[in-house]
């Protein structure tokens, strides 16, 4: 394939992908619609274990989630909007692939590359996430936002491939970047969950969970969601430390230093703060719950500021949007 | 570690009312500080406290701009500056957050340590009377007898790696069993790491040294305080005591990109250095670039930044050479139009030029001149010539990137080519424009906390991830007789941490009880000694 026709394959990939992806949307609309009829709260499940009923040493019971109900009404429509979204997620892989094979490096080299890549782990996290357990009901908050993400990217953000800046080539950039690329889809997942966890808890204060109407009802439980929250978080904090100290050796070899409140370390540090901050609040009392929650979303914000912010607006070593 | 007996109660959130007397207030208050509230606090406060050092221009990465900001803002600017606002992250209050911080955490660290060193050689709990109330159990019945099958539990459990207690009596019928304690290690092992991180950088801090220096082309280096054009140091180092090392910088090279996409943009920058590590050394030829930097006698030498350094020559009315060499400028934007100043104080009379350098030369009516790419593909210098006293005799010392005009006469304006001299009006003798050469600047870092710094952060990973994953429980199995005359084998499981999923360590230990008992009843009863399951 010619340079062109490369760009062009890429480019089309990723349409393709958005394509699919409002596809999916649709499809989880239109579950969350059929849902609308009152539905039973999440069954909890019974604490008890069947002997010798084969469950395995896996780490997430299938108790995690509602259990599936035979019947539940737009339970087609949501596996429809499922598969779109792997769908969607191969396409766009195939995209950022061929972006770096264009370019002939890592396809992380301006804000552009970064966003499609980004959408790839935000899709990538909750794809990975619901092999295990069922996701189904989180599919509308996460395609939603991936979708106007993507947008932004191919409107706003989209730049011609070209080669790095000298402080961008380093094996560092493929390490730190790729752990804060997952880093950032897991942060998502969790400021979804966390979101959610918000909503439902309000309408379970002032409902009770047994009268809960609407697409609420459709959500799991305010405590499981963040249950959910925290393991998403105890993942991915670990990760984002790692991240963090990849790109202070990464500054160590570039610039003499391995950290110089540089905007970008100052935000990454900041987002980091945040999060440890949540780790302890859900050790708290009277801030596990909805305080918890604002505080997993604030971590994502942080996280967001940090790309936004930081690359556009701040004068900062970091500032490569090419834009 | 989130042992929900540890774990503050929802309900019990007011703190009691602080004792009178000294000691007590004391104890109450590092009681306080110690409180897991109050990390979370001085988590948010340090959060916080970072942001305005992202927002506002720094000391440490730029002072020009800081200068400029309280210029612009003459009202704010002195009081931001007088409260360290441009300087954040050395100033008291961010230190007193993070002191704080530390304080708090060594208090509840500390103590911590003991409690679980404690709590490594306690043995577990007896079994509670309910079991079948705790939030994981399975029973099933067998007709093994009662004591086989309690000795069995054990050997299960302390092949599955449990810690085990069987009772005194082994009478009672029952096993108590708990797992999961480098939980605990982890999250003290990562929070004694935290520590060693801040002494990492405390000790960069106090015994580093950072300098920037511009070397021109052909021109070299030696390690020593009045070479630097800006140094900072800790307190604790002898600037007069430096590492002996010296370089030549032989060859600089830079491209930048050509193509429509990120025209202007850099691809590559890399220079050579004859590197001497002590004075009378041969010398050695290295190449820097960026990400790749030059080590030598404990110091750093990383490549910073370049720019353009026009040669021109100066003659004197006469005809005499009064300056021949190159002048650094300095780029004002990322198509390197720079500036500088050249000082000839010894024409007659003294020489000054304020001087505008174009790598790629273009003119709009509303700009004026300016470059279009950094690279010198159609190079034009300005320069506006002043003669008359520069002042460099007052003795106060100046830039050499400013020229005091105050007690000077503008001669004339002109712009040039490579090549090209240029004839001052009124007899005062001529400028020269040989060619540019260029100069790199290098950041030049001495840190001995960093490795430090580095293995504590990797040891607090480990620790980190060790008491984000391990999952603290605690099981009890109970065998007693039931009304049918047949075993009854109840196994129970109790979450000591968060998100533990008891029912497959009960589906576990159950299977396996069951696996081993079946094999064994089959074989009537004959229970090897270990009963190990297969
Ligand atoms: C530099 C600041 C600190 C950071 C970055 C930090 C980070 C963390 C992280 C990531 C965890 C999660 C581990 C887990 O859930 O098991 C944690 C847990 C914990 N931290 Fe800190 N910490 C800091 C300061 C403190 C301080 C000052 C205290 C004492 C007041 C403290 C006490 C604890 C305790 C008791 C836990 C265990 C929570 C639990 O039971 O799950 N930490 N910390």
């Amino acid at each position: 394939m010619t340079s062109v026709q490369l760009a062009q394959a890429s480019n089309a990939a990723v349409y393709a992908s958005m394509l699919t992806l409002t596809l999916a949307m649709i499809f989880f609309a239109v579950s969350f619609a059929a849902g609308r009829r009152r539905v039973p709260a999440a069954t909890v499940a019974a604490a008890t274990a069947r002997p010798g009923g084969g469950v395995g040493t896996a780490v997430l019971t299938r108790e995690e989630s509602p259990a599936p109900q035979a019947l539940e009404p737009g339970r087609r429509s949501a596996n429809i909007g499922m598969s779109l979204t792997w769908l969607s997620f191969l396409l766009l892989l195939v995209g950022v692939v061929l972006r770096g094979v264009w370019a002939g490096r890592v396809p992380w080299g301006n804000m552009y590359e970064f966003s499609i890549t980004g959408a790839l782990g935000v899709l990538g996290v909750f794809l990975f996430l619901s092999i295990r357990r069922d996701l189904r009901w989180l599919g509308l908050f996460v395609v939603i936002p991936t979708l106007l993400w993507l947008g932004l990217a191919v409107t706003v953000l989209y730049t011609e491939a070209a080669q790095l800046v000298p402080a961008l080539k380093s094996y560092w950039l493929v390490i730190h970047v790729a752990a804060a690329i997952i880093c950032f889809g897991a942060f998502t997942f969790s400021a979804a969950t966390a979101g959610l966890a918000l909503a439902r808890g309000r309408a379970e204060r002032g409902q009770g969970t047994v009268d809960i109407q609407g697409w609420l009802a459709r959500m799991p439980s305010s405590e499981r969601l963040e249950s959910l929250t925290n393991r998403v978080v105890a993942f991915s904090f670990p990760l984002w430390t790692f991240a963090v100290v990849a790109g202070a050796i990464w500054a160590e070899n570039a610039w003499g230093r391995y950290w110089g409140w540089d905007p970008k370390e100052t935000w990454a540090f900041i987002t980091w703060v945040v999060f440890a901050a949540y780790l302890h609040a859900r050790s708290t009392a009277g801030w596990r719950g909805s305080r918890a929650s604002w505080i997993a979303i604030l971590g994502w914000v942080s996280f967001l500021i940090n790309y936004f912010g930081v690359n556009i607006f701040v004068n900062s070593l970091h500032s490569y949007s090419g834009m | 570690m989130t042992a929900p007996p540890d774990v503050e109660v929802p309900g019990a959130v007011e703190p009691p009312l602080p004792p009178l007397g000294t000691v007590g207030l004391l104890r109450w208050l590092w009681r306080q500080l110690t409180s897991m509230r109050t990390a979370l606090i001085l988590l948010f406060l340090l959060a916080l406290a970072s942001i305005p050092g992202s927002i506002l221009p720094q000391r440490g990465n730029n002072p020009i701009r800081v200068n400029q900001w309280i210029e612009e803002n003459p009202e704010t600017g002195p009081i931001l500056d007088s409260l360290g606002f441009f300087d954040v992250y050395a100033a008291p209050w961010f230190a007193a957050v993070y002191l704080l911080l530390f304080l708090s955490l060594i208090g509840c660290v500390l103590p911590r340590v003991g409690v679980h060193l404690r709590a490594l050689r306690t043995p577990p709990p007896p079994a509670p009377r309910r079991l079948d109330r705790l939030p994981g159990y399975a029973s099933f019945t067998t007709d093994r007898r009662p004591s086989d099958v309690s000795g069995q539990a054990a050997a299960v459990l302390r092949a599955a790696r449990w810690k085990v207690r069987v009772p005194d009596d082994p009478a009672d019928g029952w096993v108590a069993a708990e797992k999961g304690y480098w939980r605990e290690t982890g999250n003290l092992v990562f929070h004694l790491a935290l520590i060693a991180i801040l002494v990492g950088v405390a000790v960069g801090g106090l015994f580093g040294w950072k300098g920037n220096v511009i070397v021109r082309e052909r021109s070299g280096f030696s390690n020593a305080l009045t070479q630097y054009d800006a140094w900072g140091a800790g307190r604790l180092v002898d600037a007069n005591r430096l590492a002996p090392f010296s370089f030549t910088l032989d060859d600089f090279r830079v491209e930048f990109e050509r193509g429509t996409a990120q025209r202007g943009a850099p691809r590559l920058f890399e220079a050579d250095l004859l590197v001497r590590a002590t004075p009378g050394d041969p010398g050695e030829l290295t190449t820097v670039e960026v990400n790749k930097p030059l080590s030598v006698d404990g110091a750093k030498v990383f490549l910073v930044g370049h720019g353009y350094a026009p040669h021109v020559i100066v003659r004197d009315p006469a005809g005499t050479v009064t300056f021949d060499d190159t002048v650094v400028f300095l780029p004002q934007d990322g198509n390197f139009s720079s500036t500088g100043v050249i000082k000839v104080p010894d024409s007659v009379p003294s020489l000054g030029f304020n001087g505008l350098f174009l790598p790629t030369r273009a003119f709009t009516e509303q700009r004026g001149g300016f470059s279009v790419f950094p690279e010198a593909d159609d190079p034009e210098l300005l320069l506006s010539a002043f003669r008359g006293d520069m002042g460099m005799d007052t003795g106060v010392p100046q830039s050499v990137y400013e020229l005091d005009t105050t007690d000077m006469v503008k001669v004339g304006l002109a712009s040039m080519a490579p090549g090209d001299t240029w004839v001052l009006p009124n007899d005062s003798g001529s400028i020269e424009f040989v060619g540019i050469e260029r100069w790199a600047s290098f950041q030049i870092a001495h840190d001995p906390g960093k490795e430090l710094a580095l293995l504590s952060a990797a040891v607090a990973m480990v620790g980190l991830t060790l008491s984000l994953f391990v999952r603290r429980r605690r099981v009890w199995v109970r065998v007693r007789k039931d009304d049918a005359g047949g075993t009854l084998v109840q196994v129970a499981a109790l979450a000591r941490s968060e998100a533990v999923d008891l029912d497959s360590d009960v589906a576990e230990i159950v299977n396996r009880l069951r696996d081993t008992t079946d094999r064994n009843a089959g074989t009537d009863g004959a229970l090897d000694g270990e009963g190990r399951s297969t």
